[in-house]
């Protein structure tokens, strides 16, 4: 039987991806260009080697602050990430169902609001929590708690419903598993491919937040990226390279190892098996 | 009697164990009582106040400003442009990876590439693009050298307006590859067999069939794309860095006073205009998600 296709013919194909991938190149390759250029003209490894100093020399002191600020603010987001967003989104997975609806809409009120909006609405509010807990980077977890939601809550939501954690939960709950048994035992280790990607999306944001930060002065990775390219765009470029290149080797490793997951656990029949069968 | 006893003290622990379960959502509801809710009502609330806190319209005469209309239409046009070119371009995508094996290298890149491009926003974005097209950028003079054409012979515009077309549509593609990339999998080979089966061409199909079926799909990927572009604001601070271009910027303005007639009180009133172009937009795009839903299972 002879299969019509709706994909492109694959000289198409091969345009259409070459071609995006050729124009999505060059913004890297030209950032790459510059970190190589040497300030007396021609090319060297220079600003690569300053890269080591980044920690000590007094004139990356900005950004070696906003890096350890925003490492910080990663680790605390992900502890209310996995701290309080997972266990509730799971406990209205599995004991108020009717209220998945509201969560779904409350999930996506950040994207709707932009968050140039609620800095609007921040401000204040960190007016009053500077008089009480210090104008310190820290408490900006709190908001951005708010600007990861949506995308956590959709990383652990498809993963909960791909494996049945009703089902399991009552299966495991009349066999005598308590409620803590249930989490530990059977919904953490099953939807641990949701909880890593929400974890990882969490501190890409984190990581990339500017429009907060910048708005209620506090120094972060990329306030102080910006802070530094005025007197070293050299490095200010580097940086970003560097940090984009690590991201992405993140994400597919991921991505890599939850496709093999996903394989070992329900093998797809190869196109060869299913002619076989037909 | 005591079994009656015993039962009444079962219903008991169990009501105990209903408030118990109502509890678990507490400190999540609390925290978004605090951190979304709050600060959502403060935004706009703010811009029904003077600057004595008492209630007051007077802020909505910003709107009477047409300056700020243009800045509203700026931003409209900037995020149409982009979510219209990003669409065509992400669905193009989309489309030449139907036919690329679903395990293969290729789609993991593709995957992996547009979840962390569609989140590559901001300073590293503009950093990006002034090392790409600044004016001593490889590209510029390159093209000055080769081609004998300077792309500013008209000026500087990457920090302008049309300076912010590039760095979005290198969001906005990867973005549009995320969101339709399901619907466009969802076409299943045997619409394509029972249309040829009853003697459509390639083109008939795509016409009567897969466009009509991906339509809703598309829109609201669009809707989407628009609503991403129109609320960004780091990228288009890190590179333009004083103006107020489009609405983002002009509520920067407002915020840290750079504008003499400015003040946090019309910050509130152009968040609340932002905010209600974004609900339209969501709204559209979940009547969209839902006619699309259609033809799934």
């Amino acid at each position: 039987m002879s299969r019509v296709a709706t994909p492109p013919q694959k000289w198409l194909r091969r345009v259409i991806l070459w071609g995006v991938t050729l124009i999505f190149l060059i913004p890297l390759f030209a950032m790459t260009e510059f970190t190589l250029r040497s300030p007396g003209g021609g090319y060297s490894f220079e600003h690569w080697l300053a890269l080591g100093e980044i920690g000590d020399s007094r004139q990356y002191r900005v950004l070696a602050n906003g890096l350890s600020n925003s490492a910080v603010l990663s680790g605390l987001t992900l502890v209310l990430v996995l701290g309080v967003f997972a266990p509730t989104i799971i406990w209205v997975h599995l004991r108020f169902p009717k209220f998945e609806r509201i969560l779904d809409l409350l999930t996506v009120l950040p994207i709707a609001i932009p968050a140039i909006a609620l800095v609007v609405g921040f401000a204040p509010i960190y007016r009053l929590l500077g008089k009480s807990l210090g104008s310190g980077e820290w408490t900006l977890f709190l908001a951005y708690g708010v600007l990861v939601l949506p995308f956590t809550y959709r990383a652990i939501m498809a993963d909960l419903q791909g494996m049945d954690a009703r089902v399991l939960s009552e299966a495991a709950r009349s066999l005598g598993a308590t409620w803590f048994a249930v989490f530990t035992r059977v919904l953490i280790p099953g939807l641990r491919r949701g909880l890593l990607s929400a974890s990882l999306l969490t501190i890409a944001i984190v990581m990339g937040e500017f429009t907060v930060s910048s708005l209620l002065s506090r120094t972060t990775f990329q306030t102080g990226l910006l802070q530094i390219s005025q007197t070293n765009p050299f490095i200010a470029v580097l940086v970003s390279l560097l940090s984009l290149i690590i991201m992405f080797v993140l994400l597919a490793t991921v991505s890599g190892a939850g496709s093999r997951i996903r394989n070992s656990k329900v093998r797809t029949p190869s196109a060869k098996e299913k002619s076989y069968v037909a | 009697m005591p079994n009656r006893k015993i039962h009444g003290s079962k219903e008991q622990w169990f009501s105990l164990k209903r408030k118990f379960a109502w509890l678990g959502l507490a400190p999540f509801s609390v925290y978004i009582l605090a951190f979304l809710g709050l600060p959502t009502v403060l935004a706009v609330g703010s811009g029904f106040r003077d600057g004595q806190g008492k209630f007051t319209l007077a802020n909505f005469s910003v709107y009477s400003n047409p300056a700020v209309w243009d800045t509203f239409g700026a931003s409209a046009g900037l995020s149409a442009l982009t979510a219209v070119v990003g669409a065509v371009a992400g669905a193009l995508v989309c489309w030449a990876l139907t036919g690329v094996n679903q395990d293969s290298a290729v789609r993991r890149m593709v995957d992996a590439a547009s979840s962390v491009l569609a989140q590559f926003g901001g300073v590293m974005l503009a950093f990006a693009f002034i090392a790409t097209m600044g004016a001593q950028s490889i590209l510029r003079l390159w093209m000055q050298e080769t081609l004998n054409f300077d792309i500013y012979a008209n000026g500087v515009w990457l920090y302008q307006l049309p300076g912010l077309i590039g760095p979005y549509l290198y969001f906005q593609i990867p973005l549009m590859v995320i969101t339709f990339f399901p619907a466009i999998e969802r076409l299943r080979p045997q619409w394509v067999e029972a249309s040829a089966t009853l003697g459509a061409n390639k083109c008939q199909y795509w016409r009567h069939i897969g466009f009509p079926v991906l339509a809703p799909s598309f829109l609201g990927a669009l809707l989407l794309l628009f609503a991403n572009s129109f609320s960004s604001y780091a990228t288009a601070a890190a590179l333009i860095s004083q103006g107020a271009q489009i609405v983002p910027l002009q509520i920067r303005a407002a915020l840290i006073g750079e504008t003499g007639a400015s003040n946090a009180n019309s910050a509130g009133v152009l968040a609340l205009g932002m905010i209600v172009v974004m609900a339209v937009a969501m709204v559209l795009y979940s009547a969209l998600m839902k006619r699309a839903a259609r033809w799934q299972q």
